[in-house]
Formats: C-alpha cells, structure tokens, sequence
C-alpha cells in the first residue's frame, strides 16, 4: 500500500489521482436481524475508479445504497469532501454531485434518449415551475444551456443515432449506455455504477469498458462500480475492495487483490464454519 | 489531349473556384455538418477562411509543392477542407477509405510516399502509428478529434484546430507564399489521386488533372441543370472517385451545399432534415431501403396496407412515369413559376369539386327515380367519381391523390421529397426497385462510369430513363466497341496515368487516348444507349461452348430482397453453380414473422425452410434465365447458402462492395469443388477478420441444394 498512502500521485498511464474524496468509517448496516454490512471501512479518492467486488450476497449493492445515501447505516460516518456527511434524502445527495445507475435499468420506458438525458440536468436547473411552463427568457436559455451539455454527453457516448427514440425500443446494451450518459449529464463528482456490465455480451462489456476508462479520463470523474466480471474489474480499476458475508476481505491494487489468500477462498469456495 | 476543351475564366483549379465562390456566394451556405444535435454551417466565405488557415497552417508544418497528403476520415467538412487546402500549397490530397485496415493504407500510403497525413480520429491515428515504421518519408499527422489523443507522443502529431491557428498566427510570414502556389498550377496539374478499389490485385493510384474533374464536374452539371440552390448529403466514401466530383467537383463549379451526417449511423435521419435535391446513392442503399418499407408495410394496419398496394401498382402501371416526374426546374422556383404551381394546383382542386357536385346532383337524380335500388343504377367506382373523367385525366388526379395519400408521405420518411436528380451507379440496379422510386416521382437515374474517365461515360438524360441501359455518351465522351464488344472512350475526363505504374497505363490508355473500360456491352439499335453485359475478363465459355456471363445471373439473384449478394461459378465447367448470402435484415423480419429462432446468421442461413425458399427464388430466375437463347447456359444447377457474409475486411469484396471473384474463389475452393463432385454436404472451416484486425474461424457443414433447370435445346452451331 505504499504507492497509495501518498496524498496525490500519477498513476503509470498519465491520470493524476488526488486525496481522499469519500471516506467510509465503520460502516455497520442491519435490516432487522439480518447483517447485511458489518463493520467496514474504506476510501475513495479523487480521480480513481475503484471496485466493489464479492460473491453474490456479499453486500456490495448495500454497500453502494450507503454511499448513494439510500441506506442509511446504524453505526459508522459517512466522510465527503472532508467532512461528516449528515443523513440526507437521495436527492439531497444528488444535489452533492454523486450520480448512479442502478442493476436493473431504472429509465423512462416511455420517454425519448433525449428526454431521459435531460432530466439528469434537473439538479441544475434553477428557473421555477411557472417559468418554465411560459418558456421565456431565463427558462428557455437554461433550457438551452442544459442541452448543450446533454448532446456533448450523447456525442460522447456516441448515442446519436437514438437520440429521439423512445427508450423502450432499445435493446438492453444501448440502454445501459442511456443510463450512463443520465448519470453523466449531472456531471458528478463522484459516479456509482452498479454493475454496468451484467447481462452484456463481449462486444458490448468492451465498448462499456472503454467508456469508463474514457468517463475517467476526459473528465477526471471518480468512479465506484461494482461489478462481477473479474477480468472487466481487474482491467479497469485501481483499487479494489472485495466484501464476503458483508464484511471487508481485502483492499488494495487489482495485483494486490488477486494474491490476498482470504479472496481466493471467498472466491473458490472454502467451508465456512 | 486530343479535347481542345478550355478552362473558363481562368478557373484552373479548385482553390481558383473556392475564390471565385467566396466572392460571389460568400453569404451562401457552403458546408454544413450536424453536431451536438445541431447543424452547423459554414458559408463560402467562412470556408475560404477555414482553408485559407489551414493552407498556411500547412505551409508552417513544412508541406513542399508536390507532396501527397493522405486524407483518411469520414465525410466531414474539415476533410474537404483539407483537399482544397493541400491544392492551394501545391500538394495533391490522396484520400483514403477510413474502414481500410492498417495493412491496406500502409501499401497506399507507402505507395504514393505520403509526407502528411490529415485523419479523423484515434482510431485512425492508431491505424497509422501501427504501420509508420515502414512509411520512411511519413512525417506528419493531423487529426481532428481530439478524443482520447491528449496522452500520445505530440512531436508528429497536431491538433486541427491548432494547425489552423497557428496559420492565422503566422499569416503575414506566409500568405504571399500561399498567393503564389495558389497562382501556380495549370489546367494540366494534377488534381488529386484516387485509388481504385481493385477488384483484381494491388489498388492503382488514379491521377487525376484539374481538367479532368473540372471539366467533368462543368459538363454534368451542365446536363442535370444544377445551380447554386441544390443540396447534397455527402455520405459516400471520400475515397471514391464519385464522392470527389460531387462533393467537390461539383459542389465548387455549382456553388451548391454540401450537408455531412453527424454519424455514419445517423444517415438515414439526417437525409430526412437535409431533403437533398441531387441525390447519389449506389444501388445497394436503395434495395435496403426498399427492403425496409417493404418490411415496415408487412408490419402496418390493414387499410394503411392496402392503400400503399393499391397507390403503389397504380403508380407502377406507368402512371407515376408520366405524371410524377419533376420538371426541370431550379432547386427554388422564381415567381412565375409559383404562380403557374398555384395556378395548376387551383385548377386541379376546382376540377374535383365539380366533379364532387355534378356526382351528388347525379345520384340524386337517379335516386329520384329508382328509390329502392339506387346503388344498382348508379356506381361510383371511387369516392371521388374519377370515373367521370376521361382517361388521362382520371389517371392524373388518381395520381395526384396517391401523391398526397402514399407517394409524398412515402418519399418525406425516404428523406427523398426534394430530389430532382437522383444518381444510382457502381453496379446495376434490380428493374423493381428502381421503377419503385421511379413510380414514386423520384427522377433515379442511372450512370455509367468509373474512376479513370473521371466518373462520367455514359447517362441517362431526363425521360429516356430505363433500368437495362445505362444511357448516352456523357457531354463531350466518345465511345467505340472494338470487335470482341469491348467498351473504349475518349473524354476530357480522361485520367493522367497511373501513379508509378506505366506498364498498366500503357495497357488500359492508348496513344490517341482511348481508355478501355475492361467492360463488354454494345449500342442499342435505334435509342443509341450503351447496354452492357459485364466485365470482359469475367465473360467466359463453358464446356459445352455456350455464353458464361456471371453478373447478369448475379443480379437477377440479388433483385430478391432475400438475396444480399450472389456469386456464380461456371466458366469451364459443364454447368453453373452458385454461392449465395441470405439478407439478414430481410430474412430475420420473415423469420420473426413465422416464429423461426435463430441466434447467428450461419444458424439463419442453414435453416431449411430459409434455402427452401432460396431455391424457389433460384429456379424462378433459371426459368427467366432459359429465355434468352444466348444465355440459358447459366442456369443454376447447383447453390449453396454461405455461411458468413461476404465481407470486406476479409478481401472477399473491394471497399466499394464490389465481389473479388477470383479471390471468392480461391477462398472457398473446397464448396466450389463440392458443388461439382455431386456431394449432398460439405464441411469447411473459414477464417474471419473482426473489425479491430483480430482472426477467428467459423465451423460449418453447409447443405447443398439442386436447383431444377429448364431444359434447353441443343446449342446450335452458331454458338461455336
């Protein structure tokens, strides 16, 4: 761990990953009886794409809930930006700049790429509902400043030629990219994947895959994803955190990871008593 | 040259023509490009000074008169820029196809000793840095998107945008120099050079002189009427000689608009917001785009299906011929033409109306008379009651309503509605499908060229339009068959000579300068249009002494919407055999439609009732095959159903999607021999190539499947 006990570096191909931007602190969470995370701390920094990796049933998504402010957890802190993170409502989160997609597909079926994009941008619109319905003045050049930034996000993630199409005509690949390109438009500080790659084929995991690498670069957004795909994790990320039975089995550089004894086990199958 | 043809008003170049446009469309849109959802738009003025930058830009960087610049990028303004800026400091673009893999620009780059490079994007750049080694004299390159770039080493590399500035910053240094190369060249100096898509072997640089495309561009539009109103959607390889003369050539003598998509996906959309009044496509857009409707119109209510089928045979019948066809008009009509228009159209509105009153005054007469039983004294065929009209009348408003009913509607989602000049050429067109957009109003039209005559040789002129010949000389062309059939011409467009290539210069031009197009064909009796048969080299004799003429068969084949391409086998032989690729868009709707699964291509092409239906297909064009005496030879005995599709990145097609025959050949050598030998199976292994250049295998056992044929009588002597 000696590399990433340095405030900032830069990592072999170029991207400069800087201090602590999140910071999770004896996390405890338990819905009733059932533990789901016991006891676990770890951090993100700025710049980084770091992984949550574990069996099925590892509590990984939980882990996610809490970051996202979803959860809330009975013991442990929240650290964000360098200060205690209050209980606040999803949306008061979204509002800190910490966007996500979500396993299963949470889009508008019925509403067009566009629309769904723009409504990423909620959180930066300030004009009120009435000026919004006249659609004069400020409404309209925020409405227009607000597109702007959409159709970079579409240019980006090349979705084009979708871009009036209504979401539910769309195969599970591109919408998975529709998600991404939601989540990307609030531009956030601190983007949560769950899972972007479940359910895809090899050509669609590689272009998912670049997309991220691209996401981190171009914009230096820092990313927490979860994923099972080892190969798709080991390739992406820098950190890796791996959970079994919700609780923290190893933390560290995907070479790190990969020769920690205990991970092997989770992985592999030992008896548990 | 024989041609004493001259330059016009001393505009001997395309930078000359961009002066001359800047000056006097400056305030008229020269390019536009959709991006971020928008279009943007560039004026002739606006141009001049993008080109003008990036010209001095290029002078900075070191470009010498005489260098080649590759240009490898899809259709975007910044590319033709780029042409127009190399032409301005004296340099001769070369552009590239942008889907060639790095194997094949390396052979064209090394070929013509490339200096500089101008590409799109990453990909391209990579595709370059991977074969630069080999390129000795490669020194620079340019791209345009700066995706991803930031990381690469920037001591050979440039940002466009960056080139530019840095032209403007050193303007006053550079821009005599830059007056002086653009003075320089005469109507002699080369152009540009394209490479031919090579059907057989390595592709050949094509050097191409100022009076080539000018005065190729200057005749054609000249013949088609364009002017400065008319909008193109450029989307065809800039690699292709076709591309060069209408998005440049053309778009440079006319002052017209060149419109880029926003993505080669996006085509289709940007073609509807564009509706681009001179249209050229290469048939295979039309037959996917007819497949579409065809497919969309299975799928639609009952009466909207009965109305497209009863408009559209109406249309067919040769109404849409005679009433549908644009006049000559210009892209915007001056006042007195609107006034004709609205004239026309009120007459046409007041014409139904009375008809409308006169049947309702009949039928109540006649139900005065016959209360009970009125409908059995008094028939209207139609709501309108046309069939008051005399006939060409009651055709025409038929027409008319079908116009407002199916065919507008129809062409606005093809995005053609404002075609008035519509090109189809590269191969031949399907009969059906060209009268399908013919019907419509669209004034599809075909043309026969290629990229030695500077893409014109013969055309169709307006209202002598048919699908089995390719029309007239072209402005100024001279042809003459030669006594075997063979196809020669004499053209201001008449290529230079093939870059580093004398001996092949030497075979195809002859001293006087006849090209020969390598084609066999022969003049209609009567019309004067130039039919032709297929590729000399590709005409052959079978065992039995008869005619083998494979792309006539081909195109029979490939007029099924089921069919994408056809390959026949047969010269030599005894009888003919023939390899066939299945649409997938085609056959999949179908095979949804009959609730047939299937996870890949190879399964949907093995699947029995998929080759049941090809065979139908195959012995219906045996049965039309029998009818022509010369050519009944080249029924299908045999066929198989590929199981991958022909592709290019294989070296099965030319990037231009034309069938390497030879190579197809060679390639699957153990099904051609299975075909001959009789077996019911054959199992084969074939290599393929994915687009980012990594191999794979397919495994397939494919069915062998006999056609019926229709017997011929023996061939008369005359055959011999």
């Amino acid at each position: 761990m000696s590399v990433m006990d340095q405030e900032t570096h830069v990592t072999p191909d170029g991207r400069t990953i800087g201090g602590v931007l999140m910071e999770m602190r004896n996390i405890s969470l338990r819905f009733g009886g059932v533990k789901a995370i016991t006891d676990i701390s770890f951090d993100i920094r700025e710049g980084e794409i770091r992984a949550i990796i574990g069996p099925n049933g590892a509590g990984k998504s939980s882990m996610l809930n809490v970051v996202s402010g979803f959860y809330i957890p009975q013991e442990g802190e929240v650290w964000y930006k360098g200060s205690v993170r209050p209980q606040m409502r999803p949306f008061e989160v979204a509002r800190q700049g910490i966007a996500r997609t979500f396993q299963n597909i949470a889009l508008f079926e019925g509403m067009s790429v566009l629309d769904n994009v723009m409504t990423g941008r909620l959180n930066h619109m300030t004009t009120g509902l009435l000026s919004q319905a006249i659609w004069k003045g400020k409404a309209e050049q925020e409405e227009i400043e607000n597109r702007e930034v959409a159709e970079k996000i579409i240019d980006f993630l090349e979705i084009q030629h979708i871009r009036k199409t209504p979401v539910s005509r769309l195969p599970y690949g591109l919408k998975k990219r529709v998600e991404l390109a939601r989540a990307l438009v609030a531009q956030p500080s601190l983007l949560l994947l769950d899972e972007p790659m479940a359910g895809m084929n090899v050509e669609e995991k590689e272009d998912m895959s670049r997309f991220i690498l691209d996401v981190n670069d171009e914009f230096g957004t820092t990313i927490a994803l979860i994923e099972h795909d080892m190969g798709v994790v080991m390739d992406l990320s820098d950190r890796v955190v791996v959970m079994d039975y919700g609780k923290k089995i190893g933390d560290g550089t995907p070479d790190e990871v990969r020769n920690n004894q205990a991970v092997i086990d989770a992985y592999l199958g030992v008896a548990h008593d | 040259m024989g041609n004493p043809s001259q330059a016009v008003g001393g505009l001997v170049s395309i930078p000359a023509l961009l002066q001359r446009n800047a000056r006097e469309f400056g305030s008229k849109a020269a390019y536009r490009e959709k991006q971020f959802g928008i279009w943007q738009c560039w004026t002739w003025a606006e141009a001049e000074k993008e080109v003008e930058a990036l010209a001095l830009g290029l002078i900075n960087l070191g470009v010498n008169e005489g260098d080649f610049i590759a240009i490898i990028g899809r259709n975007r303004p910044h590319f033709y820029w780029s042409m127009v800026a190399a032409q301005s400091v004296g340099a001769i673009p070369v552009p590239l196809y942008q889907d060639s893999a790095a194997e094949e620009m390396a052979y064209v780059l090394e070929h013509c000793g490339a200096r500089f490079a101008v590409v799109d994007d990453q990909e391209q750049v990579d595709k370059v840095i991977e074969v630069q080694e080999r390129l000795h004299q490669f020194e620079h390159m340019i791209y345009v998107d700066p995706r991803g770039l930031r990381k690469y080493d920037h001591k050979a590399l440039h940002e466009f945008a960056k080139v530019q500035e840095q032209g403007r910053a050193a303007r006053d240094e550079f821009i005599q120099e830059l007056k002086d190369r653009r003075e320089k060249p005469t109507f002699d100096d080369q152009c540009v050079m394209l490479y031919t898509s090579g059907t057989t072997g390595k592709p050949k640089g094509v050097v191409l002189s100022n009076r080539n495309i000018i005065r190729s561009a200057q005749n054609a539009s000249e013949f088609d009427h364009l002017g400065p109103g008319d909008e193109v959607l450029a989307y065809l390889p800039m690699a292709w000689v076709g591309d060069f003369i209408f998005s440049i050539g053309q778009a440079y003598w006319t002052g017209f608009c060149v419109n880029c998509p926003e993505s080669p996906e996006t085509m289709m959309t940007d073609l509807r917001e564009i509706g681009p009044t001179y249209y050229f496509a290469p048939p295979r857009v039309f037959e996917t785009q007819l497949t579409n409707v065809m497919i969309r119109m299975e799928d639609a209510g009952a009466l909207k299906y009965a109305l497209f089928h009863h408009f559209m045979d109406f249309a067919r019948s040769g109404a849409g011929e005679k009433y549908g066809m644009p006049k000559r008009s210009l892209a915007k009509p001056d006042l007195k033409r609107r006034v004709k228009q609205a004239w026309k159209f009120s007459m046409g509105v007041g014409f139904a109306l009375e008809t409308l009153i006169e049947n309702a005054i009949r039928l109540f007469f006649v139900k005065l008379r016959h209360p009970i039983n009125t409908r059995e004294h008094f028939k209207a065929t139609d709501p309108l009651g046309l069939y008051l009209y005399p006939e060409p009348l009651r055709s025409y408003f038929k027409y008319r309503m079908g116009e407002v009913l199916v065919y507008g509607p129809l062409k606005n989602t093809l995005g053609l509605s404002r075609v008035r000049v519509g090109y189809t050429a590269g191969e031949a067109i399907g009969p059906e499908i060209f009268d399908f957009y013919r019907s419509l109003g669209i004034n599809l039209k075909q043309l026969y060229g290629q990229t030695e005559a500077s893409v014109f040789i013969t055309v169709q002129p307006d209202g002598e339009v048919r699908a089995d010949t390719v029309g007239v000389p072209a402005p100024e062309v001279e042809i003459k068959i030669t006594e075997e059939g063979r196809i020669l011409y004499r053209s201001p467009g008449t290529f230079v000579e093939y870059y580093k290539n004398p001996e092949s210069t030497a075979d195809t031009k002859d001293a006087d300068g006849w090209v020969d197009t390598g084609d066999a064909g022969f003049f209609e009796e009567g019309t004067g249009h130039l039919r032709i048969i297929d590729r000399a080299k590709d005409v052959g004799k079978m065992a039995g002494g008869a005619m083998f003429a494979p792309k006539y068969v081909e195109n029979k084949l490939k007029f099924y919407p089921d069919i994408l391409e056809a390959v026949l086998f047969g010269n030599g032989h005894d009888y003919c055999v023939a390899f066939i690729n299945i649409d997938l868009s085609a056959v999949g709707n179908w095979a949804e439609r009959n609730n047939i699964g299937y996870s890949s291509y190879q399964e949907l092409a093995g699947h029995p009732r998929v080759l049941a239906t090809i065979q139908e297909h195959v012995e219906a064009v045996n049965r039309s095959v029998a009818e022509d005496p010369m050519l009944s030879g080249c029924q299908i005995h045999r066929f198989v159903v590929l199981h991958k599709e022909l592709d290019a990145d294989d070296g099965e097609m030319t990037r231009t999607r034309k069938v390497r025959r030879a190579f197809v050949a060679d390639k699957f050598n153990d099904i051609v021999e299975a075909l001959y030998d009789g077996s019911e199976t054959v199992s084969t292994v074939t290599e393929v190539t994915y687009e980012d250049g990594r191999k794979g295998t397919i495994k397939a056992t494919l069915e062998i499947r006999d056609a019926k044929v229709v017997p011929v009588e023996p061939q008369k002597a005359a055959a011999e």
